[in-house]
């Protein structure tokens, strides 16, 4: 499919539990993610969804099992000093203080990524990749939500990550700009060959974007479905999981209904 | 259904009292009411917890007489799995609560003290800048805790210096030792007031600060953001904010001293009569080089105790915006009663060395 994708395992989830406290939310996850794979992480609210991409990235351990990245797992990488992850926050969580593009030149600063004088151009790169070129003295405060996301994703970029990840990327977006940011990941995977993870809701993201996806069930407690979206709607085991992506039709058909 | 309606309060009490049959048996219910009865909440919740407390098992109970829309809510209500203990969740005991208050504290405090742990071995680091630190935002500390506070230190001071030459005044004055004013209001604002009152003034403008801003960018994941880049944030956040008011605690003490000293003049000068000059030579006279050092150190660990306080306190907030608030109000008050319990440490440590 891709011209870059090999058959390398870069993440392996073997048997996590996650959860906070004693109480674990999901458990029994397994999963191999392969090298320039789009995975979703989908669920009902409340299963575990951010929990378990908080786990991979090391904001929080795993309650059980182990998640490695070739092999390693993250605190092994942190203390190797291996290049982060990129990641999109569900806030965006841009750095308050700062101008967008010091937003972006940070990440490269404090890992002393590239030569210091190419920091401001790499930085510039990034924002117009994703469209936001001429916004870069502007504050994080002064953009949309929209805008706000679309920075936050070019900081996650910034040191040109194997693996990104994107918690719920499209909250809080209009149609259209979540389908442009679609395409971006698309792109930028089709481009360089990066692993994308992300948590989402929606089910327009998930048909266009994700190969595959795991469903979090958030009663059972565990994943129920692993497979792309089309072949799930179609044999899923668990009916909870056909129904899920079964509305996307009747979505658009409502939708539709709405606007004429 | 009762002319009058049904009366709320039996939503709370037992069905018995209300003359139910006890449950077992029941499989039909028929609710009878006038043509045009107006249906409120209260009458489908009342419906609802009979429907609920009557049916035995899964077994639906019939029901007759209702509206279908009504029947459809009721339904509804009744479809979702009643939870086991719903509604008994009970406050712990007192015992339970101190201990889980202690337990609490336990954790805030060894959080704190692996965070002055933390800000300790980086020392080294930032000494040979190579601490992963933003040179603005050095900068940014430095003004907010310094030049933005010099009027309120400033203020503070020369009134603390004036209502102590006040208070000695009418006191001294009955002896004829009215010169020694100058005594009371140097070594005291020298050695105790104004490292205290600086530090206080510290805690409720920049420490409450500090703690707002940390606990902001917690709750925005900002401080994920950098956690996942590798970087510490205490080594981003802490440690320039620590060293920024360790250092400049002691210039502003100075600046305070200054001021309290002038202070205690202008009350001297305008009541006893005594001249700049003589108030000077007495001040002078009075407070050694090591009231001095003690003032000055007293003002160093003040300043960091209140950075870290500050820090620790946002770092440790719960991310809502009530958490903010409740992390600001935490720093200020427990900077405050720090300050106040390690210059209790200082004037033991300094009576033991006889200094």
């Amino acid at each position: 499919m891709h011209a870059r994708r090999t058959l390398n395992s870069v993440i392996t989830i073997d048997e996590v539990s996650v959860g906070y406290g004693m109480r674990p939310v999901q458990s029994g996850i397994s999963v191999r993610i392969e090298k320039s794979e789009i995975f979703a992480i989908v669920g009902d609210s409340g299963s575990g969804k951010s929990t378990l991409m908080k786990a991979m990235t090391g904001l929080i351990k795993a309650q059980s099992g182990r998640i490695l990245f070739d092999g390693k797992t993250v605190e092994e990488r942190m203390t190797n000093g291996a290049p982060p992850f990129g990641i999109l926050f569900q806030s965006g969580a841009l750095w308050s203080s700062m101008t967008v593009l010091e937003n972006v030149t940070m990440p490269m600063d404090l890992l002393d990524y590239s030569a210091p004088a190419a920091r401001a151009a790499l930085a510039r790169f990034k924002l117009a990749l994703v469209g936001l070129a001429g916004d870069e003295d502007r504050c994080p405060a002064s953009l949309s939500g929209g805008m706000r996301k679309r920075a936050a994703l070019a900081r996650a970029l910034a040191l040109d990550p194997a693996v990104l990840f994107l918690d719920e990327p499209s909250a809080g977006l209009d149609p259209l700009s979540a389908r442009r940011l679609d395409e971006l990941v698309k792109t930028l995977r089709d481009g360089l060959g990066i692993t994308v993870v992300l948590v989402t809701h929606e089910l327009e993201s998930l048909y266009s974007i994700a190969d595959r996806m795991i469903f979090l069930d958030g009663e059972a407690h565990r994943p129920v479905a692993l497979g792309s979206p089309a072949q799930l709607a179609k044999s899923a085991d668990s009916s909870k999981v056909r129904e899920f992506l079964a509305r996307r039709g009747r979505m658009s058909a409502e939708q539709a209904e709405v606007i004429r | 259904m009762p002319a009058q309606g049904i009366d709320p309060s039996w939503l709370a009490r037992p069905l018995a009292e209300l003359g139910f049959p006890p449950s077992t048996g029941v499989s039909a219910l028929r609710v009878e009411a006038a043509d045009d009865w107006r249906w409120g909440s209260v009458e489908a919740a009342f419906l609802a917890r009979i429907l609920d407390e009557l049916r035995s098992g899964t077994r639906e109970l019939a029901l007759a007489g209702v509206p279908p829309e009504l029947e459809k809510l009721l339904k509804l209500a009744c479809a979702s799995p009643r939870a086991a203990g719903a509604g008994a969740t009970t406050l712990p005991g007192i015992v339970a609560r101190v201990g889980l208050r202690a337990r609490h504290g336990a954790r805030g405090l060894r959080a704190f003290v692996s965070l002055l742990g933390e800000v300790v071995l980086l020392l080294p680091r930032f000494a040979m800048a190579r601490a992963k630190v933003r040179g603005a935002e050095v900068l940014e500390v430095l003004a907010e805790s310094s030049s933005r506070a010099l009027v309120i230190v400033a203020v503070v001071n020369v009134l603390m210096g004036a209502i102590l030459a006040f208070v000695g005044a009418v006191q001294l004055r009955r002896f004829g030792a009215g010169i020694y004013v100058a005594d009371l209001v140097g070594i005291a604002s020298v050695r105790e007031l104004t490292p205290i009152i600086t530090a206080i003034v510290l805690a409720g403008r920049t420490g409450a600060s500090f703690a707002a801003r940390i606990a902001t960018m917690q709750g925005n994941e900002e401080v994920d953001a950098l956690t996942t880049l590798g970087v510490s944030p205490v080594e981003f956040l802490v440690l320039p904010r620590a060293i920024a008011l360790t250092l400049l605690m002691p210039m502003l003490y100075v600046y305070g001293c200054a001021f309290a000293i002038v202070g205690g003049l202008w009350v001297s000068a305008s009541t006893l009569d005594i001249s700049a000059a003589a108030y000077w030579a007495a001040t002078r006279g009075a407070i050694g080089g090591a009231n001095f050092a003690i003032g000055g150190l007293k003002a160093a660990v003040f300043g960091a105790l209140v950075a870290l306080l500050g820090c620790h306190c946002g770092l440790q907030a719960e991310r809502s915006a009530a958490g903010v608030g409740s992390a600001t109000t935490r720093a200020v008050v427990v900077s405050i009663v720090g300050i106040i319990a390690l210059d209790a440490v200082f004037a033991v440590c300094a009576n033991a060395l006889d200094v």
